[in-house]
């Protein structure tokens, strides 16, 4: 704010008028409030950006000599073992995003009716989302510890503590165990997100359903379902584009030992343990391109649904006008319905 | 003789309404069952004696609940005091800047039309497409040639930096700010600036708390920046960081351990029950746009 009052001071040497005039007032606030966040914008994202794209051409350490080695880096990325191994891994991670969606789908669709204590069980939901993750890494170490919470949970449930596999060893549960953590700690958050996205939904359109029969699932179907298909689209891409870039639970709980090494956990260590910038920069770019790919495939998914929601926007119209009027009409016969029972009752 | 009126009006209930209500509270519990029985066993293995720990399982209660000798040697052993300054210090600075930073930036992209506007919205967008680990490859090479690792201002100045989020939170809310008060304003002969700081910012103050909060806990929770940049622990270690020290010998003490994860968490946790309509708000406005 101070450099904004400096700067109009500086500016005045022969363009007086035009300092003084708005139009120069504007420019000098607009350059003003922008160096800032611009240049930063500039050091952090875009200058890394460029020198990763560039890096991802040589063979170098952080500090020391640099050799162009053209595409190498790239070939070897698709070569060795650990990367392309790792990249299989975010298929745990998709799955369990997916299952994430569909349980705070259910849990926001349950939340939106009145329901008692829905603020209390909101927020336990949503808590894990606001822990960090090294403290949900230790978290989850210590419940998947042999013999310690899970398996004292399972115990409950019936299970035989020795027909459990260990959670964090064991090659074949190990990477749905981090996957399970990582929907611990968003299935909350996709939930209010979701909840969200159902509250701005006319409630008038619930009513209507219910004096019209529906029951809660074909009220999910035919009114909650399409007014936030959007959002939760939206969502599932997002997850995927997350899943491939899964980092906080392999990096934190197990350090990516016994396979669990997700693609940025063996990038990360290939970056700053082995110190192959070079190697890792191709790694990233080529993740990048992916999630690029991605999106891309998101924007013309989307196009595609706007343009049939428009298409569908009359008939909604229509549908909601007919709802309204059979909702008076039904309201009238339970007011009359209501009279008659009451009268019964007593 | 008010309960029998409600159980008759009860059953009026169909069979259908009464299983989903049914149902429908068996998997809120479940599913807060599920949230909470991580946190739990924290919990109570955070107050239990080493002996208590080593001979009871994990879901049985402590003893006393007034035994905070782990609190006391999990703060000790992992400096917490010193990580408490330091996460507060980092708070403080990157909130302010990037508060000053965001609503600046909104309040120009918002009100005014200039060549390159769209531009720069988009490259903001596009910005936020970029995993932030895998940028930290060559993040942490600029870091080194500004002299900026081990130094809280490079950490301070680098995290203000990346927040696409809460500029968006800005313009929407802005949107809702009438520009007949700028005119009239400008009518008064107020500047530019003084516009901006004397009637947007005030009225801009329910999203800034929303934007405080999320990008706070954002920013408290990192562990992964801090611990590459703030390498020297004993002096600029971080509440996130904190932790890592019961990694290595302590690693299997899990009632100490449980005793910090509790103590870290405790702020997001008070933040959490003072602010949840902003949270909650913030996580929903954030996400429809992003």
């Amino acid at each position: 704010m101070t450099a904004a009052t400096v700067k109009k001071e500086k500016k005045p040497f022969n363009l007086v008028k035009w300092a003084k005039s708005r139009k120069g007032q504007q420019a000098i606030i607009i350059f003003a409030f922008m160096v800032i966040p611009l240049l930063l914008l500039f050091v952090f994202t875009y200058l890394p950006f460029g020198e990763m794209v560039k890096f991802s051409f040589y063979k170098m350490k952080y500090i020391g000599k640099r050799t162009y080695v053209g595409w190498d880096n790239y070939a070897k990325v698709f070569q060795r073992e650990d990367c392309f191994r790792a990249l299989k891994l975010c298929l745990y991670y998709i799955v369990g995003a997916l299952v994430q969606l569909i349980i705070a789908l259910y849990l926001a669709t349950i939340l939106s009716f009145k329901t008692k204590g829905g603020n209390f069980f909101k927020g336990v939901m949503f808590f894990p989302f606001l822990i960090s993750g090294i403290a949900i890494g230790f978290i989850f170490k210590f419940f998947y510890t042999r013999g310690f919470v899970f398996d004292t949970v399972l115990g409950w449930c019936g299970f035989n503590l020795e027909n459990l596999p260990y959670w964090l060893k064991d090659r074949s549960v190990n990477n749905w165990a981090l996957a399970g953590s990582s929907v611990w700690r968003y299935f909350g958050q996709n939930m209010v997100l979701f909840i969200g996205a159902i509250m701005s939904v006319d409630a008038e359109m619930y009513e209507a359903a219910e004096l019209d029969g529906a029951n809660k699932f074909q009220q999910f179907i035919h009114i909650i379902l399409p007014s936030i298909k959007t959002i939760v689209t939206l969502n599932i891409i997002l997850s995927i584009t997350g899943s491939l870039s899964a980092f906080d639970p392999p990096f934190v709980i197990t350090k990516g030992g016994n396979g669990t090494g997700t693609y940025f956990v063996i990038m990360n260590k290939i970056a700053h343990t082995d110190q192959k910038v070079g190697l890792a920069s191709a790694m990233a770019v080529i993740l990048l391109l992916i999630i690029f790919a991605a999106t891309i495939l998101q924007k013309v998914f989307f196009k595609y649904i706007f343009r049939n929601s428009e298409a569908d926007d009359e008939t909604y119209d229509a549908k909601k006008r007919r709802k309204k009027l059979e909702k008076e009409r039904k309201k009238a016969m339970k007011a009359s319905a209501q009279t008659i029972q009451q009268k019964g009752a007593r | 003789m008010a309960q029998t009126a409600v159980k008759k009006r009860r059953k009026h209930y169909s069979a259908g309404a009464v299983i989903w209500i049914f149902v429908k509270y068996l998997s809120l519990v479940f599913f807060a069952f599920v949230a909470l029985i991580p946190l739990y066993s924290c919990v109570v293995t955070a107050f239990k004696t080493e002996a208590e720990y080593n001979g009871t399982n994990v879901m049985t209660l402590p003893q006393s609940w007034l035994n905070f000798d782990n609190f006391i040697q999990a703060w000790q052993k992992a400096n917490m005091g010193r990580a408490f300054i330091n996460s507060f210090i980092i708070l403080v600075c990157v909130l302010a800047g990037s508060i000053i930073i965001g609503t600046q930036l909104a309040y120009v992209l918002n009100r005014f039309k200039f060549p390159g506007n769209g531009l720069i919205r988009n490259l903001f967008l596009f910005a936020s497409l970029l995993p932030g680990i895998a940028m930290q490859v060559t993040v942490y090479e600029i870091m080194m040639s500004l002299g900026f690792i081990n130094h809280l201002y490079g950490y301070i100045i680098m995290s203000m930096g990346t927040d696409i989020i809460s500029v968006y939170i800005f313009i929407q809310f802005m949107e809702n700010i009438s520009v007949s008060l700028d005119e009239s304003a400008i009518i008064d002969g107020a500047s530019y600036f003084q516009i901006y700081w004397k009637i947007i910012l005030p009225l801009l103050k329910p999203a800034i708390v929303t934007a405080m909060v999320l990008k706070g806990v954002g920013v408290y929770n990192e562990y992964y920046a801090s611990n590459l940049y703030l390498q020297n622990k004993d002096k600029l270690g971080v509440v996130a960081t904190a932790l890592y020290t019961f990694t290595g010998p302590l690693g299997s003490k899990y009632n100490l351990i449980c005793a910090g994860v509790i103590i870290s968490m405790l702020p997001a946790l008070i933040v959490f029950l003072l602010c949840q309509k902003q949270i909650y708000s913030g996580i929903t406005s954030g996400a429809v746009k992003g």
